[in-house]
């Protein structure tokens, strides 16, 4: 909103500079956000807020500088000329809960014409367009004093009165922006004796407007409620200067006031006639009971007290009538323009407000609780310290992806946003995938080759007509597991370093079983992916993505992508570390060389020489394998270690030997050829 | 091979204590002879150079392997030759014998060693002081002969950078931790009930279109507070916390919130908020600003000063919006000469909004709002973050430049 700091001049004597006063307004909540132009040109780009449309206007500002320098406010007294005769217009008010006050006035034998100069230039340093005097009269008093009016061509109403009524469904009005609208039973409207003519506190009808012809003018001034007023402006779509101020509240009282003014400013520029007094309609009484304020609360919630003389003054100089209430205790009566404050808390913020936020003291409040963790925090922070420490920078991707990615990576049910921002980002992430693949193409098409990201965050699904959150982790990867330098060799990242990276994510999670399998989801390489299997529940997987998902999106090289699912890994309590005594006696190691169908793969070999259950056995690991035209098609050789450790004593050497010859026994069972 | 290996293993027929000694006497004398001779086999009147190194150690392997191989060397041979040909009686005796002489072997064979390297990195030495090159102390010397470019970039495992709003999520949160705050969290998708109506928000208030907010499908045939939305706040964490516990309440409600905005420079559909909720007998507007002070002196600088003045929240009564000095400008407004562009002149960064909890709110959460009292105040985690990197478009948080993230690391 718009604000001429001159004009307030009309109606309180500025003791600041523009720079300053805009300064010291937004310190007492009536924010100046911008500043420019210069002397009397100087606009104010204000900020104000939704609880304060009673300063959404000049006289409005003007009485908050009154207060806020304790000033004397100049009132706005219309001066009209003697009254003739009578008008026989009639207001009929149907719906008083939604009208409670309507006003109007006659005026016959005006001139529509240009407005004059001081009323036009105001209009247009505020980025209001001049129309005519009788239309800028209205336009000129909503922002001198916040009160939205309208003015009719009083002969193009039928019947001579206006009924407030809800529309008859089907019923039409065209609107001043000249669009037809078909109106409901749930609009409110203004009629003359046939037909709506204008959508109450929303907008004015287009075919009883003001034209260059028009020589008599009905003005209106009404209050309005504000839902209704909201209601009507989000159905219908349009958002005017008047519906912003009735859903907001304005004042209830000041509709003659309003109609007065209106009324001079036409007769000042256009001449005519007065018809009558004014005709004000009260259908209803707002309750504007006083408030109890006392003065203990004050302290209570502020934590200082404030003196009855400042409290008085400021109550005074905001419009507000008060009175004592017994020992300690005020009875405020709230003007009728401020609908916002309706309980002592709001009166407190007012004196709050005044005396100044800043000259309160700062304190620290006491306290005897205790700091309690969420139940995961050490198991997020043990995920994230390890990630980091793999070389894994932290990331964040937007919660929403396209539709059709929410289908290809996940089969649970997405949800759908009302209100997208976007076709590629209209369903909530059924998965971390499609986000982290994203942002490594979005590194590689940037010409960055080396890339590790982790994300941690929710994925969004439907279950039971509810909405689920599940925390997950993903892991993208791609380009050098080593980077060539001056002091070694290059290499790529393989499934390997991946799988590696998943072992030691999984590692602190204590489980009784851990293993792989090649289950993983479509879109992972169907002979380079895996997922991780605790204790009988997938708690990860990862891999290389899909050549044809890659192709898709275009990734020119190989791409690893790995999933933790929180939910199911978050059963698992963190290891409980305990200190072993470290071995006092030498371990022995023996190797193994065995050629094996592939087929044969390496979790068989381990799980075979597992079950044979040596109990000094301490690890069994692949030291090398090999694949090619020595050991034949469909078979690889591999070179085995493993290592033999007592806790108690020296081993023996047949010992050792006899668990050899064990071990090479169950490695032939299971098809191995033992090599030379 | 050295001629003094001449050494075979017996085998043992009689195992008497002295038999076995004489054995034991005879297989030790024979190690240190070896032992003698591996460490004695440089030219004592030479230094041996690289050549002559290759071979002594060579012959130093040989006699590793001649009495520790796994197969058949000394070692294996007396546990082959005396162990298992033991009598059970003697079985124990001749263990322990072999145990420690396996023990013993292995002390010879790593002095041996140790001997050779002294002597080799003797022979190192003097054949730099003796190359004729005049080296101004032996540590020049080392440095010409065995020195690498230092100046060179080392081999550097690569770290995982943290992102820098969580980054400066948990920084302020651990503000907070420390003047006594626990973390709540509450979920993403909210309901229209704990989003607004809980925060005094009513239904068709116009402070709602402040919030624009992405709303889920399909929720029409629900009563409208059950009606499921992105939160565009974590406030509503505030209400579930209050739910769950009675006063004194202390929680910090960290996360991500969500609006309406097409991404640009200065908007982004996801950001984080950290909100803060303390709510007591006798907590006053005065604790509010001593608490949000304190916060930002521990964010930005002792030297930083706060500014508080009105503003407008359903949720909060009174309600104030809080600036912090520059910290460009230290507050001064201009900067190398022009104006400070970072707080357009003005000296202050408007920064998180706050207030006392609005009484209506208690209503929600069966609290007496004439007992106790409380604050609450908000802070966007990316303005932070902008403002303490100097970052200039949001849009860098969330899309995973790594060019960007490890600047953070």
């Amino acid at each position: 909103m718009k604000l001429s700091p001159h004009w307030l001049r009309d109606f309180v004597d500025l003791p600041v500079d523009y720079r300053r006063l805009a300064d010291e307004l937004t310190l007492a909540g009536i924010a100046v956000e911008g500043i420019s132009g210069e002397d009397e040109n100087t606009v104010y780009e204000m900020e104000i807020t939704t609880n304060r449309p009673d300063a959404m206007n000049h006289y409005g500002v003007a009485r908050e500088v009154s207060a806020l320098y304790d000033l004397p406010l100049k009132p706005i007294e219309p001066k009209l000329p003697a009254r003739q005769g009578k008008s026989d217009v009639a207001i009929d008010i149907q719906e008083p809960a939604l009208c409670p006050r309507f006003t109007a006035r006659e005026i016959r034998g005006a001139a529509i014409k240009p407005s004059p100069a001081k009323i036009a230039s105001r209009l247009t340093l505020l980025d209001q367009r001049p129309i005519s005097n009788a239309v800028d009269a209205t336009n000129y008093v909503l922002w001198e004093s916040g009160k939205p009016t309208h003015v009719f061509d009083l002969d193009l109403l039928e019947g001579r009165k206006l009924v407030i009524r809800r529309a008859k469904a089907g019923e039409m009005l065209k609107t001043l922006d000249g669009v037809e609208r078909k109106l409901t039973t749930e609009d409110l409207v203004v009629a003359d004796a046939r037909k709506p003519v204008g959508l109450a506190g929303v907008m004015g009808g287009y075919d009883t407007m003001i034209t260059e012809k028009t020589r008599n003018i009905l003005i209106e001034s009404a209050w309005w409620d504000p839902v209704t007023v909201r209601r009507m402006s989000k159905r219908h779509g349009i958002h005017t200067d008047a519906s912003h101020r009735f859903e907001r509240g304005a004042d209830s009282e000041s509709t003659v006031a309003s109609t007065n003014r209106v009324a001079e400013l036409i007769l000042e520029s256009g001449g005519g006639t007065l018809i009558g007094d004014v005709i004000d309609v009260i259908a209803r009484q707002l309750d504007l009971a006083p408030i109890e304020l006392d003065l203990r609360e004050v302290k209570r919630i502020l934590g200082e007290e404030l003196s009855t003389v400042e409290i008085s003054r400021i109550l005074k100089r905001l419009g507000f009538l008060f009175r004592s209430g017994g020992e300690g205790k005020y009875l405020v009566h709230i003007p009728s323009w401020r609908l916002d404050v309706e309980r002592e808390i709001d009166v407190i913020e007012e004196l709050a407000r005044l005396h100044g936020y800043d000259k309160f003291p700062n304190t620290l409040p006491a306290y005897s609780g205790e700091v309690i963790d969420q139940p995961d925090a050490k198991k997020d922070a043990k995920l994230r310290t390890s990630l980091l420490a793999l070389g894994y920078n932290e990331a964040i991707s937007l919660t929403f992806i396209s539709k059709d990615d929410a289908k290809k990576f996940s089969p649970a049910t997405e949800i759908d946003l009302a209100n997208p921002i976007s076709d590629e980002a209209s369903v909530m992430r059924t998965s971390m995938a499609p986000g982290m693949l994203n942002m490594l193409a979005y590194n590689l098409n940037r010409g960055t080759d080396d890339v590790r990201l982790f994300e941690a965050g929710n994925v969004f699904q439907l279950a039971d007509g509810k909405a689920v959150e599940l925390k997950r982790v993903s892991i993208g990867a791609t380009g050098s597991a080593v980077e060539a330098g001056v002091h070694q060799t290059g290499r790529p990242i393989t499934f390997f370093d991946l799988k590696g990276d998943i072992e030691d994510l999984l590692a602190p999670f204590a489980c009784k079983s851990l293993s792989y399998d090649a289950q993983t989801a479509g879109y992972y390489h169907p002979g380079r992916s895996a997922r991780a299997v605790m204790d009988g529940t997938m708690v990860a997987q990862f891999g290389q993505i899909h050549p044809d998902v890659a192709a898709l999106r275009k990734l020119r090289q190989d791409v690893f992508l790995g999933e933790l699912y929180l939910d199911g890994l978050y059963r698992h309590d963190l290891r409980k570390v305990r200190y072993e005594a470290l071995p006092r006696f030498p371990g022995v190691e023996r190797d193994f060389s065995f050629v094996f169908d592939d087929e044969v793969v390496f979790e068989k070999i381990r799980a075979g020489v597992e079950d044979l259950g040596i109990a000094d056995l301490q690890t069994f690991i692949p030291v090398e394998t090999f694949h090619g035209e020595k050991v034949g098609a469909g078979k690889y050789s591999i070179l085995m270690r493993a290592k033999f450790q007592s806790r108690d004593r020296t081993l023996r050497d047949d010992e050792v030997a006899g668990w050899s010859t064990k071990i090479t026994k169950a490695l032939e069972v299971l098809g191995g050829v033992q090599r030379a | 091979m050295l001629e003094s290996m001449s050494y075979t293993v017996p085998k043992l027929t009689d195992f008497s204590t002295s038999a076995l000694d004489s054995a034991v006497r005879e297989l030790l004398s024979a190690l240190d002879q070896e032992s003698a001779a591996v460490s004695s086999a440089r030219n004592q009147n030479e230094v041996a150079h690289d050549v002559e190194w290759k071979q002594l150690w060579e012959e130093w392997k040989a006699f590793r392997d001649r009495w520790l191989a796994r197969k058949n060397g000394i070692t294996t041979q007396i546990n082959d030759l005396w162990l298992k040909a033991a009598p059970k009686e003697t079985k124990r005796d001749v263990g322990q014998r072999v145990n420690e002489l396996k023990a013993k072997i292995e002390v010879e064979v790593g002095r041996a060693e140790a001997h050779l390297q002294r002597q080799e990195s003797d022979d190192q030495r003097h054949l730099i002081e003796s190359s004729g090159k005049s080296y101004a102390s032996l540590d020049d010397a080392w440095r010409a002969t065995q020195g690498v470019d230092i100046t060179l970039p080392g081999i550097r495992r690569p770290l995982g950078a943290e992102h820098p709003v969580i980054k400066t999520m948990n920084e302020i949160i651990g503000v907070f931790r420390n003047l006594g705050y626990s973390v709540e969290e509450g979920p993403e998708i909210e309901t229209d009930y704990y989003n607004f109506e809980a925060l005094n928000f009513p239904p068709n208030h116009p402070a709602r279109d402040t919030q624009d907010t992405l709303f889920i499908a399909g929720q029409e045939s629900k009563p409208p507070r059950e009606r499921l939305l992105l939160r565009t706040h974590t406030s509503p964490v505030q209400i579930r916390s209050m739910e769950k516990m009675k006063p004194p309440v202390r929680v910090v409600c960290p996360g991500k919130v969500h609006r309406n905005d097409a991404p640009d420079a200065t908007h982004s559909p996801i950001f984080h908020q950290v909100e803060g909720l303390a709510v007591d007998t006798n907590i006053t507007f005065c604790d509010l600003k001593g608490t949000l002070d304190h916060a930002m002196k521990a964010l930005f600088g002792s030297s930083v000063k706060t500014r508080f003045y009105p503003s407008f929240f359903p949720f909060t009564e009174p309600s104030a919006d809080v600036q912090i000095s520059c910290i460009f400008c230290g507050g001064k407004g201009t900067r190398d000469g022009g104006p400070c562009r970072n707080c357009k002149a003005s000296g202050w960064i408007e920064l998180l909004g706050c207030g006392m909890v609005d009484p209506n709110v208690y209503g929600f959460v069966d609290y007496d709002p004439a007992k106790v009292s409380g604050f609450a105040f908000g802070m966007g985690v990316e303005r932070i973050a902008i403002l303490k990197y100097g970052v200039d478009d949001i849009q860098l948080f969330f899309n995973g430049d790594v060019r960007f993230l490890e600047q953070f690391g």
